[in-house]
């Protein structure tokens, strides 16, 4: 059994720890194997002269993306984002200062490419690439989520994420990946999802769901799978067919499309909306994994993608599809491609095509956490602020009972959960823990003031995370939720009117 | 990593998790369990075969509703719940009652 690991008690007050060096140095990821870096077009295992492959590497992402060399040289060590990382927040630990971690690749970038560097690095906070660098690299860009919430507070608007990125995809260049993303990857790219679910137990998954479904309710709800003709293709994050409370969402998108009288239906072959190509920072991978979703849909001829609620891969979906694998000009264009199932469903119920029984859900009292990505890397609908009004529009529109959290904490202020950017895995858990200490205080401050027993959202790395880490703080794992299963429980089956 | 039991070596990933699924037997599983401090009752076995024999067919171990709505016709109804296996297995029923059946760890999202 894991050791238990220590948490701050919970205050309702998010404060800034005092600093303590090298606190959590020794968190690292476990190192991908040659099989898993190899099934990505990675060196199997750290090469020979890496330092100089590493810098050339380097050199051609600073080539490749002007933003990447402006955020190495506009850094003016200010200090607003400082307290701003969830991590830092957490653990104490400098190097989780946003300025700081992005401090480890400037130093090397000063070293290689700046003249002040080249000529008298001691004078220039330059440093060479080392074996220590790579270790401090693997560790600390392993402690980012890349959620952007040190962008928000700095004055440049140095976006972190980016440097992580790049610092991961350069590590990999020289063969030194990391497991779980690598692996999931690697899965992806096999057989269609980050879980590695074949075609015959997805199958049983979603027939399931039907049995379930109409024994429940006694109204036979489809659950469709590779369903040709369909017009709706609908990409959700595996964990919908896995995980608690993803498939209780996953299980209301089925309700909303039965009740819209819409066909749809899921592809095996291309089962995940999940990218981590962007959590390693590798652009031909994220495509890759993104053109499954493109063959997908031509070869079931839908007229439009819709996608389940999954935080990074939104951003991937609406901020970099169209540059990875559009045009989409083969889909209806009446339609935004992708089109997220919150503005979907909500549409639906202004339009009056599904009808609800909102005191289904008077047992609970709701907050909403934005997960990172949709919140900081994207739009939803067709109006500013979309990602942060739809989600919550829907809620209100299924549920009685809605409070905020802090608004430090919501919106383009939200934290993260503590497990994004590829470090959901579990020898990362008491960073995982210490990370979720912000939005634990947040959602403990309206547990205690307002009575909040249930937290909705739209991701699944989240939803994992949360299940996960909030009994650590003694908040029970069954406040976690899906935004779709707050409509799901709302939904009157039945009362089908078509849109 | 490894461990040794009984004289032979049983490989692991990281995680404990054993790399050669055909060297389970349930003397392995007990092993397992004590390691993860899980005692082993008629109940907890049950969840272990279910998801070995979910596992021969599908290659993956099942979602956690078909997994709770099989307990819950084999125990009794109001043990098919998420919370009845998490009392089984603390650590998670994918996870920790995943690594004593002698499955791959699940990836992705979970």
């Amino acid at each position: 059994m894991a050791k238990k690991i220590e948490t701050d008690e919970l205050t309702g007050e998010i404060v800034t720890p005092n600093i303590e060096p090298g606190a959590t140095a020794h968190y690292k990821p476990n190192l991908a194997a040659q099989e898993h870096n190899e099934s990505l077009g990675f060196p199997g295992s750290k090469i020979e002269g890496w330092e100089e492959k590493a810098i050339g590497r380097m050199g051609e992402l600073l080539s490749k993306y002007r933003s990447l060399k402006v955020y190495m040289d506009t850094c003016v060590r200010c200090g607003s984002c400082a307290d701003k990382c969830h991590y830092f927040l957490g653990t104490g630990d400098p190097n989780n200062m946003p300025v700081a971690r992005q401090e480890l690749m400037r130093k090397v970038y000063r070293r290689y490419f700046t003249p002040g560097g080249k000529l008298l690095p001691g004078l220039s906070g330059a440093e060479d690439m080392t074996g220590k660098m790579l270790d401090e690299w693997f560790s600390y860009f392993h402690q980012c989520s890349q959620c952007r919430r040190c962008s928000v507070y700095c004055p440049f608007g140095i976006d972190t994420a980016e440097v992580s990125m790049a610092a991961r995809d350069i590590m990999n260049s020289v063969g030194v990946g990391q497991k779980y993303c690598n692996e999931v990857l690697g899965k992806v790219l096999d057989v269609g999802n980050n879980l590695g679910m074949e075609k015959p137990a997805l199958a049983n998954t979603l027939e399931f769901l039907e049995e379930d479904v109409e024994e429940e309710s006694g109204v036979a709800v489809r659950y469709p799978l590779d369903e040709v003709g369909a017009e709706v293709l609908l990409i959700a994050p595996s964990a919908d067919f896995f995980s608690s409370p993803h498939i209780e969402g996953f299980t209301g998108y089925g309700k909303v499309f039965h009740e819209a009288g819409v066909s749809w239906t899921v592809s095996s072959y291309a089962s995940e909306f999940a990218n981590f190509g962007m959590f390693v920072g590798n652009f031909e991978t994220m495509r890759k994994v993104a053109q499954r979703i493109v063959d997908a849909a031509r070869e079931l001829k839908v007229k439009r993608i819709i996608v389940g609620e999954c935080g990074h891969a939104w951003r991937v979906g609406y901020s970099f599809w169209n540059t990875l694998t559009g045009p989409f000009d083969f889909l209806d264009p009446k339609h935004r491609t992708p089109t997220h199932i919150c503005e979907f469903t909500l549409d639906l119920i202004k339009r009056g095509v599904i009808r609800l029984d909102k005191s289904a859900n008077d047992d609970l009292n709701v907050t909403f956490h934005d997960s990172c990505n949709v919140a900081r890397g994207s739009r939803m609908g067709d109006k500013p602020g979309g990602q942060f009004d739809i989600p919550r529009e829907l809620i209100r529109s299924v549920c009685n009972n809605f409070v905020e959290m802090d608004q430090d904490t919501i919106r383009e202020f939200t934290y993260c959960c503590g497990g994004g950017g590829g470090l959901l895995t579990d020898e990362l858990m008491e960073l995982r823990v210490k990370g979720a200490m912000p939005r634990a205080q947040a959602l403990h401050e309206v547990m205690e003031r307002n009575g909040v027993n249930t937290m909705a959202m739209i991701c699944a790395i989240c939803k994992a995370q949360f299940t996960k880490v909030l009994p650590s703080y003694g908040i029970g794992m069954d406040v976690v939720a899906s935004v779709h299963q707050l409509v799901s429980n709302a939904i009157i089956l039945g009362g089908n009117r078509g849109v | 990593m490894s461990f040794e039991l009984n004289g032979a070596t049983y490989e692991t990933d990281e995680d404990g998790y054993l790399l050669n699924l055909d060297q389970w037997s349930k003397e392995v599983a007990d092993y397992l369990a004590a390691e993860e401090d899980v005692e082993m009752t008629e109940a907890h076995w049950e969840v272990i075969n279910f998801l070995r024999e979910y596992y021969e067919e599908y290659k993956i171990a099942p979602m956690i509703r078909i997994l709770t709505k099989a307990i819950g016709k084999k125990l009794g109804k109001e043990k098919g719940n998420t919370k009845y296996l998490y009392e089984l297995y603390p650590g998670g029923p994918a996870k920790q009652a995943c690594k004593i059946a002698g499955l791959p760890k699940p990836t992705g999202c979970v």
